[in-house]
């Protein structure tokens, strides 16, 4: 029989799931959402980015929030040459783990670098938020980091 | 952190992480030849060569016989309930207020029951073995769609006999 005799559905399945983020995320997200980048202090004085709540190497718990950035060096970075529809760009970017100038550990976000070409680890770049009317705390209130100095793409 | 203004928003503590799902679903023909009998406000079965049996919606096959399923069956818009529940849980989601009847109704010259939400009767006053008809949407709002189907609700007939329906449970 023909396809054509059988129907055709696009269907979304979602679980609107929340969670809360607990007194130091919640910092870190309420920074983003205000345009600041906060690291939180771990043993022996070290800036954990990302913050956490316990320190990854002692389990103590982590001291003061500390502003961290807005610039940050690439330690390591992975090409997508094709994003796919939830990636946080829709043109071709870079994983990137960055380590922002007064931390001590690297955060993951993208870079949006123009191209492969155009990104090197050990680049330096600066923090791209969206627009204060966009942002909510989250992640995404960063669009990408982009070169320093430069337009980005 | 936010001490520049006096009307900023509070700190953040929830995050909102959905995780969904798109997909492409096809029914298949068998199917497909049921959603397109809803979107014409009529019920279509599909009966198996060799058992004789009438499955609604079929699958388009006979699961007991192995063989496809290809005479097309008009079944009746009135069945029989042959068991059923009624929902007094109220869950995330839910379109339909409580207390409703979810029940499964075995239409007239089918031999497969399906789920039904029954509605036009009191919630202490379903039984098994009730008689009911379907109720469709205005015929301009039919879509090869269950939701064609707004729901059963009771026909003034006597109940069915147990024997008729106690394979179907």
């Amino acid at each position: 029989m023909p396809e054509s005799e059988a129907l055709h559905a696009e269907h979304h399945l979602e679980y609107p799931y929340s969670r809360s983020v607990g007194p130091v995320i919640g910092a870190f997200l309420t920074g983003l959402r205000d345009g600041k980048l906060f690291g939180v202090t771990g043993a022996g004085g070290t800036v954990i980015v990302p913050p956490t709540e316990y320190d990854p190497t002692t389990g103590d718990d982590t001291g003061e929030m500390v502003e961290v950035g807005p610039g940050g060096v690439v330690e390591s970075w992975a090409w997508v040459s094709h994003p796919l529809r939830k990636h946080p760009l829709q043109t071709p970017f870079a994983w990137a783990l960055i380590r922002l100038d007064g931390a001590d550990t690297a955060m993951l976000h993208v870079v949006d670098a123009g191209g492969p070409d155009k990104l090197a680890t050990g680049d330096r770049v600066t923090v791209k938020y969206r627009p204060a009317s966009e942002r909510i705390g989250a992640m995404a209130d960063i669009e990408a980091f982009v070169p320093e100095g430069g337009a980005g793409a | 952190m936010s001490d520049e203004t006096t009307d900023a928003p509070g700190p953040v503590t929830m995050l909102a992480t959905p995780i969904g799902l798109d997909f492409d679903f096809t029914p298949g023909i068998a199917q497909s030849k049921f959603l397109r009998g809803l979107e014409q406000g009529k019920f279509l079965g599909q009966r198996c060569p060799v058992c004789g049996k009438v499955y609604v919606p079929s699958r388009g096959s006979c699961p007991t016989d192995g063989v496809p399923t290809t005479e097309d069956v008009e079944l009746s818009n009135v069945g029989t309930v042959t068991t059923y529940c009624v929902v007094n849980v109220p869950f995330a989601g839910q379109s339909i207020e409580i207390p409703y009847i979810c029940a499964q109704i075995l239409l007239d010259g089918a031999n497969l029951s399906f789920m039904g939400l029954l509605q036009e009767i009191p919630t202490d006053q379903i039984r098994m073995g009730m008689r009911v008809e379907a109720v469709w949407v205005e015929p301009d709002q039919l879509t090869p769609s269950l939701a064609s189907v707004r729901y059963f609700r009771p026909v003034d007939e006597p109940d069915a006999d147990y024997e008729t329906y106690k394979e179907y449970l």
